[in-house]
């Protein structure tokens, strides 16, 4: 039978402090929910970087070619326009009257696709159920989740290794 | 690590000087334009580009303070080394003003003073200009309306008064910040921490206004019809990302060497994220400047983008403005290149030329128009002002620890993380 440890701290230096003690120790914490980005946990708890960035960029180019794309049917091709009292009807030489569109439609699709991806990844969309084991991780205190699944130790072992940091209060379930 | 500006950092400086001094005189003599006009250009370009880079170290110096930034820290007196050219470049500004207020060149069109006035009356061998209808006054045939009307603002006594204040106010800063710095060292003082907070504060408004006004002064005034209210920030944004591309580079290249490991990675990372953010500032205000006049099409602004954008200085001009956006926005926007070497050295270096071709353009198509040469001379002499920059910057950099002591956000900057 396997095991959750939900071991609560009230201060997010002692959430690092413990986490590293424990990942020393060769425990695996599986996640720390807290109120607040704690700045230097996710390289000791071994999260991959998140590639949200990659995901932005995608997005902002796929605005920068919608747009100049747009542009160019509209102002070019369907219905050829005098752009500035420079009539040259053809995409290259019109396009510094193009950037700012492009420049905030590429604002646009990044800044919306990013959030809306990280709202998705993370389940937290408007009407999602929450996952945070106890609802005070969005006030003051700090929850790290231990699983028995993935570690070698057995379930004392692991308690008797987190009991030994500064924590506030434990709970166990059975998973 | 002791930092001790000798050796082989040294000679370069100084084989660099060597050929700065060689394409000085040897340019002087085979330079065939009228009044040499292409060396004083170059004097000018390279005197400019320099200077702006060591005004941008003082400016990012107080911007530091004021906003009580404490990742910096440790890089405080790589700032305050960059100062050390602060003088070496006034200098060469004000040798050419006062050549051209000699009338040894024509870079500025607005120094010829028969400019001014509406009509003249011959008087034997010379002509007397004067401003009202006369008993026997003709028509000045050299008479400008437009540069006539900006007399006031290029009289004499107002337009020396405007330099020797810009001048005086860097150098006179740059001293004091660089004094109490020093005397942190030696005993810790918060009031001498808050002391250079405010006058940081005070340093950034002059700041604003003489970064504006010194690029109208002694670059916008080269094209005197023309003007343009968002040039102040445009050669801000330039010399601003100039600044921090040497800075980058140079850091990187002290690290090699094991100067500087207070450095972080975390610190190489906002580095190339400044050298970043700052190349698109500079993008985006070269756009709006250029987009508006393009658009609006107005004879008297327009005629500025002729030449750069329609003219002999198209290909240029045109290159130039891509490689300084598009080159820093692909290869630097990803996290891991701004943190790796071989990313950000050929990135920087292809930035700094481009920038320096940047003043370049601000200053030749206005001076020599359409007879414009470029050669070993306009190399020799980048070079040349290189050794110098490097050479002074080095020099101060020797002077003092590299880490300061007492510093209160030092542990701060010691500790940052990314």
């Amino acid at each position: 039978m396997s095991k959750i440890f939900h071991v609560m701290y009230d201060d997010d230096a002692k959430v690092m402090a413990a986490a590293s003690e424990l990942v020393g120790q060769g425990v695996q914490v599986k996640d720390v929910f807290s109120p607040f980005p704690i700045h230097g946990i996710d390289p000791i708890i071994g999260i991959k970087r998140t590639r949200l960035a990659i995901c932005s960029f995608m997005y902002a180019m796929t605005g920068t070619s919608l747009a100049i794309l747009g542009m160019w049917y509209f102002m070019i091709q369907d219905w050829p326009m005098n752009i500035g009292g420079k009539p040259s009807f053809s995409l290259i030489e019109n396009i510094p009257a193009f950037i700012p569109v492009t420049f905030e439609f590429s604002v646009l699709c990044g800044a919306h696709g990013m959030a809306i991806t990280y709202l998705l990844r993370n389940g937290t969309l408007p009407g999602m159920p929450a996952s945070n084991p106890d609802p005070r991780t969005t006030d003051d205190k700090f929850v790290v989740e231990i699983s028995t699944d993935n570690n070698s130790m057995s379930a004392d072992e692991l308690e008797a290794a987190i009991r030994k940091t500064d924590l506030l209060e434990i709970s166990i379930k059975d998973a | 690590m002791e930092f001790k500006f000798e050796g082989r950092l040294k000679r370069v400086t100084q084989v660099l000087m060597a050929i700065g001094a060689t394409a000085l005189v040897g340019g002087f003599l085979t330079d065939t334009s009228d009044h040499h006009q292409r060396w004083w250009a170059n004097l000018l370009i390279n005197g400019f580009f320099y200077f702006s880079m060591a005004l941008a170290a003082l400016f990012f110096y107080a911007l530091q303070y004021a906003t009580e930034s404490g990742w910096s820290a440790v890089l405080k007196r790589w700032f305050e080394a960059l100062w050390g050219f602060l003088p070496w470049g006034a200098a060469v500004i004000v040798v050419v003003l006062v050549a051209g207020k000699l009338h040894l060149h024509h870079l500025y069109h607005w120094m010829d003073h028969t400019l001014y006035h509406e009509y003249m009356v011959e008087a034997g061998d010379h002509v007397d200009y004067v401003d009202e209808m006369v008993e026997g006054a003709v028509l000045n045939p050299n008479y400008d309306h437009v540069i006539a009307g900006k007399a006031a603002y290029f009289g004499d006594a107002f337009f020396w008064l405007r330099t020797l204040v810009y001048i005086a106010t860097f150098l006179i800063f740059a001293r004091l910040f660089r004094k109490w710095s020093l005397q942190e060292d030696e005993a810790p003082s918060l009031d001498l921490h808050y002391k250079q907070f405010r006058r940081s504060a005070l340093f950034l408004v002059f700041f604003a206004v003489f970064s504006s006004t010194l690029s109208w002064d002694w670059i916008m005034s080269i094209d005197t019809h023309w003007f343009s209210t968002l040039f102040g920030w445009y050669v801000f944004s330039g010399m601003w990302v100039s600044f921090m591309i040497f800075t980058n580079v140079s850091m990187i290249w002290m690290r090699s060497k094991g100067y500087f490991q207070e450095v972080s990675e975390s610190h190489m990372h906002d580095l190339g994220k400044w050298m970043f953010a700052i190349s698109m500032l500079w993008s985006y205000l070269w756009l709006s400047q250029f987009l508006l006049i393009w658009y609006s099409n107005i004879p008297e602004e327009v005629t500025y983008y002729m030449s750069r954008v329609l003219g002999d200085y198209k290909v240029p001009f045109l290159l130039m403005f891509f490689v300084n956006f598009a080159v820093p926005f692909y290869v630097l926007i990803a996290r891991d290149a701004k943190r790796n070497p071989r990313f950000v050295i050929p990135v920087a270096i292809l930035i700094f030329i481009a920038h320096f071709v940047d003043v370049y353009l601000l200053v030749i198509p206005g001076t020599m128009f359409d007879h414009n040469h470029f050669g070993f001379f306009e190399v020799g002499l980048f070079l040349g002002f290189l050794g110098l920059f490097m050479n002074r910057t080095f020099a101060t950099l020797a002077k003092a620890p590299l880490l300061s002591k007492n510093h209160p956000m030092l542990q701060e900057s010691m500790e940052l993380h990314y």
